[in-house]
């Protein structure tokens, strides 16, 4: 086999991407769910991950979201204070703060994300409380925003969301995660389950989001054409490791590794 | 000025499954000055989209390099990091394919647009001037706001010519792009290529008519399944 050598260190793009991982592990007991997992995104920017079920993409996303702690690696965010802060070993209290502030999650599952006997706008609201917002009148007007930029129905803001569609609840997901506007937005398989028009308007309005607010995005889908349509670059996972990335029409179309040909060459 | 030099450049694929090479290009030499139209021929198969994608680096070129004279200095396009060959494509390189990638519900008006958003040209902006480019190109108007995914083959390229060419780059990569328009379409983009070479912009094409673009060529590149062949006009 043809083994190429690794492409350069970056030269035109001088700025410092937003978010740096390097070395990411994590094990569960008996299983390492991630291996030495290098991740890192610019400002602007959307990188998609791929790989089979099992390959530790959702761990990378939860290392990512603070919401676990890592067994090796380190974890920088570009941002004012905290650039050069190891996000892992920092106080339980700021990493908190981060967390809430400058990252946004949406997950497969709304339940994971969403607290079902809560209205929508509670539920995007509620992310502002924690942020320390207290008055009611502008706790509305916020979540009625936030709701209103991911194209939610506003008539529909104080249903519960376990009456809603699953579409809307991915916009109610979406509009928490981007009510106090992030630097970071992760996205786990945001589309996943949904009908494929209703997948569409979603990925129309991820989409949109993305170029207005020039946020740095991380997308896992098993759906290349979501795939296709929203990143800039893709990490091909395995075995809770990377073993390609690139730009996402190069991994597509002239992907490298054995494993990465019969992903996609199946879904051609 | 020099845009682009390349040298010893291949690609051969290598597909897993059937544990086998297929060779698409070797050793590709050539020079490109500014305001240079480089035309590539050979038959079918010989690897000429090939070689433009692997410019572009939507495939992933085996040897060789392609010294890309960027605004902000050199870079191999062989083997730039990923970030800067997109920071390229958004602002100096354009890949003019066959086809368009139509994307569900995002009108014609949209597609074109959007390289202009992009750059942050208002949205009033942008329209006005991919008017200028839509009519230029006949694409009637009552369908601009339509989904290409529904159009011609002919409206489609049109849509995608006015996308790629939009934006000012240094660099076109022209693939097949008169391939299923008409003759007015041809006509206009001729007249829109010869404008923007004359303003400085280098272009390597695959024509299926080559007649097209007689006036533009500068040189050509003949690709062969033994060897490559410049001949300077
Ligand atoms: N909390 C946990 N406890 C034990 N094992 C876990 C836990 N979370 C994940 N794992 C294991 O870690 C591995 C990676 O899981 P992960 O959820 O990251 O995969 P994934 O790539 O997101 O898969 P899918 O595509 O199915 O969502 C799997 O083997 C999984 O069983
Ligand atoms: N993504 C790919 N994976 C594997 N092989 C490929 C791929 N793309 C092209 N090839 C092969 O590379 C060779 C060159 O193809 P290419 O499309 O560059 O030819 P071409 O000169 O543009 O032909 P045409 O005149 O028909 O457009 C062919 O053998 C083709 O099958
Ligand atoms: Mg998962
Ligand atoms: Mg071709």
């Amino acid at each position: 086999m043809m083994t190429r050598p690794g492409l350069d260190h970056p030269r035109l793009v001088r700025e410092v991407p937003l978010l740096q991982a390097r070395g990411l592990c994590r094990r569960y007991g008996a299983i390492t769910a991630i291996d030495g997992v290098d991740v890192s995104v610019y400002r602007g920017e959307v990188l998609g991950i791929v790989g089979e079920s099992g390959s530790g993409k959702s761990t990378v996303l939860r290392l990512l979201n603070l919401e676990e702690p890592a067994d090796a690696g380190t974890y920088y965010l570009d941002l004012p204070g905290y650039a050069d802060q190891n996000l892992f070993t920092m106080d339980r209290y700021y990493r908190r703060q981060i967390q809430i502030r400058h990252i946004g999650i949406v997950y497969q599952n709304p339940y994971l994300g969403l607290r079902m006997r809560h209205t929508s706008s509670g539920n995007v609201a509620e992310r502002l409380i924690m942020a320390g917002e207290r008055n009611f009148a502008t706790l509305r007007q916020a979540a009625r925003g936030a709701l209103s930029a991911s194209e939610f129905p506003l008539e529909r803001m104080d249903d519960l969301p376990i009456r809603l569609s699953g579409g809307m609840q991915q916009r109610v997901q979406l509009a928490r995660a981007l009510a106090l506007r992030p630097m970071l937005l992760l996205l786990d398989e945001p589309t996943t389950g949904l009908d494929v028009s209703v997948q569409a308007l979603v990925l129309d309005t991820l989409a949109r989001i993305q170029r207005e607010l020039q946020i740095a995005t991380v997308i896992v889908s098993h759906d290349l054409g979501v795939i296709r349509a929203l990143a800039d670059r893709v990490m091909v996972m395995r075995h809770g490791r990377v073993i390609e990335h690139g730009l996402t029409d190069q991994i597509l179309e002239d992907p490298q590794e054995a494993y990465t040909q019969q992903l996609v060459y199946a879904k051609l | 000025m020099i845009i682009l030099d390349v040298q010893g450049f291949s690609k051969a694929f290598f597909v897993h499954h059937l544990q086998r090479h297929i060779p698409a290009f070797n050793e590709v030499d050539f020079r490109l000055h500014a305001g240079e139209f480089l035309l590539v021929r050979g038959v079918n198969g010989v690897g000429k989209s090939t070689l433009l994608r692997c410019l572009y680096r939507s495939y992933l070129p085996t040897a060789g390099q392609a010294i890309y004279h960027a605004h902000a200095g050199l870079i191999d396009l062989a083997c730039a990091a990923d970030v800067d060959i997109a920071a390229l494509r958004r602002t100096e390189i354009g890949h003019v394919t066959q086809f368009l990638r139509a994307r569900p519900r995002v009108s014609a008006i949209d597609v074109v647009t959007e390289p202009l958003l992009n750059q942050g040209q208002t949205r009033a902006q942008a329209r006005q001037i991919a008017a200028e480019w839509l009519t230029a190109f006949g694409l009637k108007e009552d369908i601009w706001d339509a989904y290409p995914t529904t159009f011609s083959g002919g409206e489609q390229q049109k849509v995608n010519l006015v996308r790629a060419l939009i934006v000012p780059r240094r660099l076109l990569l022209l693939d097949e792009p008169t391939a299923s328009l008409d003759a007015n379409a041809r006509a206009a983009l001729v007249t829109r290529l010869a404008q923007i070479k004359a303003q400085g912009v280098a272009m390597i094409g695959v024509f299926h008519h080559p007649e097209d673009v007689r006036d533009l060529v500068d040189g050509e590149l003949h690709l062969t399944n033994t060897q490559v062949d410049y001949v300077a006009n």
